[in-house]
C-alpha cells in the first residue's frame, strides 16, 4: 500500500448542541483521489472542516504527513501543507483573480511551485480575466479560482468540498480535469461529492457516509461496476 | 454677491478640511472594525495621544531646525509611537478578547480610554499644550476676497493622499490584501495559511498610526488637552457608522457629508450643529441599516447561550433576611450616619435603580444601550427645568422626569429596535450624544455647559434625612415593579425575544413591540432615577448625559453579573461606594477604574452576582 | 376543505432562481416532503410558506385564506407551527418554561406585566411535553438537554398553538441516527390522530419513505416530480437528478480515459 497521507480515525464532530459526525475514520494515499459520498446533511463538509480544524473535533484523531493534526489552528494545518476549498467557495468577492490568488500564496520548499502562470495554464478562464472582482464571475469560475487559490499554497493534499455543485455540464469536465491534473502533480485529493458520476469520473477510492458514519469503504472502480451496491448505498 | 458667493467657498473649504481630519480618524477606526469586528473606544485616545506627542516631538525637533521636513517628519514619528501603542493594545488586551461578547469589548476598550487619560494627565499635566505652527504654512492665502489659512488648505488634500495611500497600500501590498480579504472572510484567509493573529496585530498598528497620524496633524489648529479623546471617538463613530462598518471608501463619503453639515449648518442652525450630524447618522441607518457602503452582518452563534439573565429564581428565605437587612441598613443610614455617609447611600439607591433599569434591557432584554444615562439625564432635566424655570414644586416635577424619560426612550427607540448588534449600540450612542448636545448647546434654558442650580426638593423633603427616605421609597418600588416585570409574561417575552426572535416570532410574538415597549420603560425608570438625582444634588449638567455616566451603569451591571436580577443593585452599591472611597484618595482614579474594567472583563465576566450564583450552585448541587 | 394550498410561488435572489412556479396542496392530517439536492430551493419554498420570506408572486392560501407575505407571527397565530433546521427554542428557559413561554403567546399574553409567568399554564406545558416524552425533564435548562431532545421539545412548542399545519424543516437534522426514526414516527403519530397536516424537508430518505403521503422533488426551485413513495422512487428523472447525469457520464469516462 502506497504511504498514508491523510489518516482520519474515529472522528466525531458538531456544532453547538447539533452532532453531525458519530466517528468517522478513513485513509487518503498520496497521490490518490478519494471521493466521499453521501447525501446532502450526511456530514461530508462537515469531515472536512474538522480535519482542517475549522470546527473543532470533539473526538478522535487526524494524521497529515505522520503527523498529528487534530485540533491544531486552520492556519497552521494549511502551512504544514493541506490545502482546503470550501463549499461555497468564499472567494473573495471584493478581490480580483490576482489578488484572491495572491491571499493563497504560500511558498514550499522542495516542490515545483505553481504559479498564477503555471494555474492559467490549468483553469484557461481565468486567464482573460485576471484583474476581474471575483463578485462578477460566474459560479464556474469562481469553483476553479476557489482551487486555483488553494494551489497557490503549494499543498501535498487537498480537500476539496462539493466541487461540481451548481456547475454546468461543460464545466464539469473542467473540473474533472483538474482533479486528474492535481492527480498527476502528486497532491492527494479527498473530495466530498454528490454527483456520482463526476466521482467516477475522478476518483481512485470512494468512501459513502450517511448520518455521520461511513457506510462504504472500498474502490471506486468496485462500487461504479455494481449497480446494486450503488443504489443499495447512493440511491432513494 | 460675490462677498456671499466667496464666503461661502471659504465655509465649503472649511468644511473639506474637518471632513480631511475625520476622514483620517476614521478610516483607522473602520479598518480596525473591519479586520478584528472590535469597536475601539480607544481610538480616540489614539488620537488624542498623537497630538500629544506631536506637541512633544515637534517642537523639541523645530529647535534644531524651522524647516517643514522636520515639521512633518515629527508628524510622522508620533503616529508610528502611537501606532506601537495599538500594537501594544493588541497583543496584551484585544488578542484576549476577540470571543467574548461585543458588550464586553467596548467596555475593555473603554478601560483604556480611562487609563489612557489618566495616563495623560500624569505625563502632561492637566493644562492645555498648544502646538508648534507649521513652517512654510504659517500664511493664509487670498480666496477671492476671503483670507483662507494655507494650513487648512494642506489639510483639505491630506485627506484625499490618505485615502490614494490607503488604496495604494490595500491593493498594491500583500499585508493590503490579506486586510481586505480578512474584512470579508476572516476564517477563510486562515484556512488558506496566514496567521490571523499578525495579521490583526498589523491592522492595530495600522489603525492607531492613522488615529496618531489625525492627532498630530491637528496641533497647529487646536492645543492638545485631555479632552480630546471623547468628542473625537463619537464623531468618528458617527463617520463609520455612516459610511458603513468596515468600509474606507464609506469612511470618506461620510466624511465629507459631515464636515458639509458642520459647516453650513453653523451657518442656518449655529445652536445644534451636533445634533444635525447625529441626526443624520439616525436618518441613514434608519433607509440604510448598514450604513452607505456597508454590508449586512452576518448572524453569529444563534445556538450559544445568551449572556444576560437566565431563568430568573424567587428569593430563597436567606436571600429574603439579607435583603430585609440590606433595606433596614438602608432606612437606618440618616439615623446612624453623617451628611456625607446619607449622601452616598442615598446615590447608592438611585444609581441601583438606573443600573437595574439598564440591566432590565441588555441582561433581560439583550438589547445592548450605550447611552442609557440620556434618559436618566432627561429625567433629571425634566425635574430640574420644571422645578427652577416653571416654578412646580418637587412632586409634580419628580412625576415628570420619568415621563420625560420614557417619552425619549419610546420616541429613539423606535428607531433603535430596528437595528442589531453593534448598530443599534451605536444608534443608541448617537442618540445619547444627540440629547446631550442639546444639553450642551441650549444654553439659554439648560445653561448650557455650566447647567442649572437650585434644584431643591419641597420644604417637608429638605433635610438629607428626609430625602433619602424619598429616595429608598421612590428607587425601591422602581426596582420591584422593574423586577416583578421580568418575572412576569412581557419580561419572559423580552428573553424570547432575545434568545431566539426567530422562535419569539414563530410562537406568535410581535418582537419589535415588545423591545419598544421594553426600551420605553427602561427608560421611565432610568428618567425617574434621574430626576431623583436632580433634587439630591441640587443641579443639573449635561455629564448627567454623558458617555462616562453611561458607562458607569454599564460597569455596574457588569460589576454586578447581568445575568441576575438583583446583580445591579449590588453592582451599583460597589462601584459607586468604591469609586466615592478611592476617588478622593488618589489623582488617578480614572486609572484604577479603566483597569478594574479590563480585570473584570478578562478575569471576572460574570461579575458579583456570578460569582455568588456559582457559589450558591456549588453548596446546593444544583445546576448554575 | 384543502388545508394548504400553494399556488405558483416565484422567488429570486438578485437574478438567481429560488422558486419557480411552486404549486402544491396539503390535505389535513397529509405528511409531504420535500426533497431535493442542495440549494434546490426547499428551505426558499419552504420559508414563503411560513412567513419568513415573501414572494415575488404567487399565493399561498391557508384553509382558504390568504396568508401571502404575512409575516411569521401572523402565520402562527392562523394555527401554523414550525421547527426549524437548527432547532430554535429559548435557552435561558427551562423545558417547561419554553412551553408556558409558546402558551402565553398563544394566549395572547405576552403584555402581561402583572401575572408571575412561570405559574402560568404548568399543566398545559407538561401535557404537550408528557406528548413527546419529554415531561420527564421539563425542570432541566433548556441548554443542558442532548440536541435530539432539544429537537423533540420544539416540537411540543411548535404543537403548543393546537396547530392544523406543521412546517417541519430538516426535523431530523443533527440528531444521532438511533433518534431520528423515532422522533419521525412520533410526528407522523401526532399528525395522523390530531388530523394536523405536516410539510417537511428532509435529507434522511429513510425518515422520507418510511412516512411521507407523498413527496414533492425540487430541483433549481421547480418541481420535478410529485407524488406517491412508490412513484417517486420510480421516477427516471429524480434517479437522474440523485445518481448524477448519465449524458455527463460518457464524456466524463472518456475524459479520465484521456488522462489515462
Amino acid at each position: 500500500m502506497a504511504e498514508t497521507m491523510l489518516e482520519v480515525e474515529g472522528l466525531r464532530a458538531g456544532y453547538g448542541p447539533a452532532e453531525i459526525l458519530f466517528g468517522v475514520s478513513l485513509r487518503l494515499a498520496r497521490g490518490e483521489v478519494a471521493a466521499l459520498m453521501g447525501r446532502n446533511g450526511a456530514g461530508k463538509s462537515t469531515t472536512l472542516k474538522a480535519m482542517m480544524g475549522l470546527v473543532p473535533p470533539r473526538a478522535g484523531r487526524v494524521r497529515f504527513a505522520g503527523r498529528d493534526i487534530t485540533g491544531l489552528a486552520a492556519f497552521r494545518i494549511a502551512r504544514l501543507g493541506l490545502g482546503y476549498v470550501p463549499e461555497d467557495r468564499r472567494i473573495f468577492t471584493d478581490l480580483t483573480v490576482v489578488e484572491n490568488l495572491e491571499v493563497g500564496r504560500r511558498p514550499a520548499e522542495g516542490r515545483d511551485l505553481w504559479t498564477p502562470e503555471r494555474l492559467f495554464e490549468v483553469f484557461p478562464n481565468l486567464a482573460s480575466m485576471r484583474h476581474r472582482r471575483a463578485a462578477a464571475m460566474s459560479g464556474g469560475e469562481q469553483q476553479m479560482l476557489a482551487i486555483a487559490r488553494t494551489l497557490m499554497g503549494n499543498p501535498e493534499a487537498v480537500l476539496l468540498d462539493e466541487p461540481s455543485e451548481g456547475l454546468a455540464p461543460v464545466i464539469l469536465e473542467l473540473m474533472a480535469d483538474a482533479v486528474l491534473r492535481m492527480k498527476r502533480e502528486g497532491i492527494a485529493v479527498l473530495l466530498s461529492e454528490q454527483n456520482f458520476d463526476f466521482a467516477a469520473a475522478v476518483a481512485d477510492r470512494a468512501y459513502v457516509i450517511e448520518r455521520g458514519e461511513i457506510r462504504y469503504d472500498g474502490s471506486m472502480a468496485a462500487l461504479d461496476a455494481d449497480p446494486a451496491l450503488r443504489a443499495q448505498h447512493l440511491s432513494l | 454677491m460675490s462677498v456671499e458667493f466667496s464666503f461661502l467657498l471659504v465655509q465649503a473649504l472649511s468644511g473639506l478640511a474637518s471632513a480631511s481630519s475625520l476622514f483620517i480618524i476614521a478610516s483607522g477606526l473602520t479598518l480596525v472594525f473591519g479586520v478584528t469586528r472590535i469597536v475601539n473606544f480607544a481610538h480616540g485616545s489614539f488620537y488624542m495621544l498623537g497630538a500629544y506627542v506631536a506637541v512633544t516631538i515637534v517642537p523639541w525637533l523645530l529647535q534644531i531646525e524651522r524647516s517643514p521636513t522636520l515639521f512633518f517628519a515629527g508628524v510622522l514619528i508620533s503616529a508610528c509611537v502611537v501606532g506601537v501603542l495599538g500594537v501594544l493594545m493588541e497583543i496584551l488586551l484585544l488578542r484576549r478578547i476577540y470571543k467574548v461578547p461585543e458588550l464586553f469589548q467596548l467596555l475593555a476598550t473603554f478601560g483604556v480610554v480611562l487609563m489612557v487619560q489618566d495616563a495623560v494627565l500624569k505625563i502632561w499635566g492637566p493644562l492645555d499644550i498648544p502646538g508648534p505652527r507649521a513652517p512654510g504654512l504659517r500664511h493664509g492665502v487670498m480666496i477671492l476676497d476671503q483670507r483662507f489659512p494655507a494650513y487648512e488648505l494642506f489639510l483639505i488634500a491630506a485627506g484625499p493622499v490618505v485615502l490614494g495611500l490607503l488604496w495604494l497600500l490595500m491593493h498594491k501590498t500583500r499585508f493590503g490584501i490579506l486586510l481586505r480579504a480578512a474584512t470579508r472572510d476572516r476564517d477563510m484567509v486562515g484556512a488558506l495559511g496566514v496567521n490571523q493573529a499578525l495579521l490583526f496585530t498589523g491592522t492595530l498598528f495600522l489603525g492607531a498610526f492613522l488615529a496618531g497620524l489625525g492627532g498630530a496633524l491637528q496641533i497647529p489648529r487646536v492645543s492638545a488637552s485631555a479632552q480630546m479623546d471623547l468628542s473625537i471617538i463619537t464623531e468618528a463613530f458617527v463617520v463609520t457608522v455612516i459610511g458603513g462598518m468596515g468600509s474606507i471608501g464609506g469612511a470618506f463619503l461620510a466624511a465629507l457629508l459631515i464636515g458639509q453639515l458642520q459647516a453650513f449648518g453653523v451657518l442656518i442652525f449655529p445652536k445644534i450643529t451636533l445634533v444635525l450630524v447625529f441626526l443624520l447618522m439616525a436618518l441613514v441607518l434608519v433607509v440604510k441599516p448598514w450604513g452607505l457602503l456597508g454590508r449586512p452582518e452576518s448572524a453569529a452563534g444563534h445556538t450559544a447561550l445568551p449572556e444576560g439573565i437566565m431563568q430568573p429564581r424567587g428569593f430563597a428565605v436567606a436571600e429574603k433576611l439579607l435583603l430585609l437587612l440590606a433595606v433596614l441598613a438602608a432606612a437606618s443610614v440618616p439615623i446612624f450616619g453623617d451628611t456625607y455617609t446619607i449622601k452616598v447611600a442615598t446615590e447608592v439607591l438611585i444609581f441601583a435603580l438606573a443600573a437595574f433599569s439598564l440591566n432590565f434591557l441588555v441582561g433581560n432584554g439583550g438589547i445592548v444601550s450605550f447611552g442609557h444615562a440620556a434618559y436618566f439625564g432627561l429625567g433629571a432635566y425634566a425635574s430640574g427645568l420644571l422645578v427652577t424655570k416653571l416654578g412646580m414644586p418637587m412632586e409634580p416635577a419628580l412625576i415628570a422626569a420619568p415621563l420625560a424619560g420614557g417619552f425619549f426612550a419610546a420616541l429613539f427607540g423606535f428607531f433603535i429596535v430596528r437595528l442589531q448588534g453593534i448598530y443599534l449600540a451605536m444608534l443608541t450612542l448617537a442618540f445619547a450624544q444627540i440629547a446631550y448636545a442639546v444639553c450642551f448647546q441650549w444654553v439659554e434654558v439648560t445653561g448650557g455647559d455650566n447647567g442649572i442650580v437650585g434644584v431643591w426638593p419641597s420644604a417637608w423633603a429638605a433635610s438629607r434625612s428626609a430625602y433619602h427616605y424619598i429616595v429608598l421609597v421612590a428607587a425601591m418600588a422602581g426596582i420591584l415593579a422593574l423586577r416583578h416585570v421580568i418575572y412576569a409574561p412581557f419580561g419572559a417575552s423580552l428573553r424570547a425575544a432575545r434568545d431566539s426572535a426567530q422562535r419569539a416570532e414563530a410562537i406568535g410574538i410581535d418582537v419589535r413591540t415588545h423591545r419598544w415597549l421594553g426600551f420605553t420603560i427602561a427608560g421611565a425608570a432610568a428618567g425617574l432615577a434621574g430626576g431623583l438625582y436632580a433634587f439630591s444634588k441640587g443641579s443639573i449638567d449635561p455629564t448627567l448625559l454623558g458617555i462616562p455616566l453611561s458607562v458607569d451603569f454599564l460597569a455596574m451591571i457588569l460589576l454586578g453579573g447581568m445575568q441576575t436580577v438583583m446583580g445591579p443593585v449590588l453592582g451599583a452599591a460597589a462601584f459607586h461606594s468604591i469609586k466615592d472611597v478611592f476617588m478622593p484618595l488618589t489623582d488617578h482614579w480614572r486609572f484604577l477604574l479603566g483597569a478594574s474594567i479590563i480585570a473584570l472583563v478578562l478575569i471576572f465576566p460574570r461579575g458579583l452576582g456570578g460569582a455568588y450564583a456559582a457559589l450558591r450552585a456549588r453548596f446546593s448541587g444544583g445546576a448554575p | 376543505m384543502t388545508l394548504l394550498v400553494v399556488e405558483n410561488l416565484n422567488k429570486n435572489f438578485g437574478g438567481v432562481v429560488a422558486a419557480r412556479n411552486v404549486s402544491f396542496s396539503l390535505a389535513a392530517g397529509e405528511i409531504l416532503a420535500m426533497i431535493g439536492p442542495n440549494g434546490a430551493g426547499k428551505s426558499t419554498s419552504f420559508n414563503m410558506v411560513g412567513g419568513q420570506l415573501r414572494p415575488d408572486s404567487g399565493r399561498v392560501l391557508l384553509a382558504g385564506q390568504d396568508i401571502t407575505g404575512l409575516p411569521p407571527r401572523a402565520v402562527c397565530r392562523l394555527g401554523v407551527g414550525r421547527s426549524f433546521q437548527v432547532a430554535q427554542t429559548f435557552l435561558s428557559m427551562s423545558v417547561q418554561e419554553n412551553l408556558q413561554m409558546a402558551l402565553i403567546a398563544h394566549a395572547g399574553r405576552t403584555r402581561d406585566m402583572l401575572a408571575r409567568s412561570s405559574a402560568l399554564y404548568r399543566d398545559e406545558a407538561l401535557a404537550l411535553l408528557d406528548q413527546v416524552g419529554m415531561a420527564k425533564v421539563a425542570d432541566r435548562p433548556m441548554g443542558a438537554l442532548a440536541y435530539g431532545d432539544v429537537k423533540r421539545v420544539e416540537l411540543a412548542i411548535a404543537l403548543s398553538g393546537a396547530p392544523r399545519l406543521l412546517l417541519m424543516d430538516e426535523p431530523t437534522a443533527g440528531m444521532a441516527p438511533a433518534e431520528r426514526a423515532a422522533l419521525m414516527r412520533l410526528v407522523a403519530g401526532i399528525a395522523r390522530r390530531s388530523a394536523i397536516g405536516v410539510l417537511f424537508t428532509e435529507h434522511d430518505m429513510d425518515a422520507v419513505f418510511a412516512h411521507a403521503d407523498r413527496i414533492l422533488v425540487l430541483v433549481r426551485g421547480e418541481i420535478i416530480a410529485a407524488g406517491t413513495p412508490e412513484d417517486v422512487r420510480a421516477n427516471p428523472e429524480v434517479q437522474r437528478v440523485y445518481l448524477g447525469t448519465s449524458g455527463l457520464r460518457a464524456a466524463l469516462r472518456a475524459r479520465a480515459a484521456a488522462h489515462g
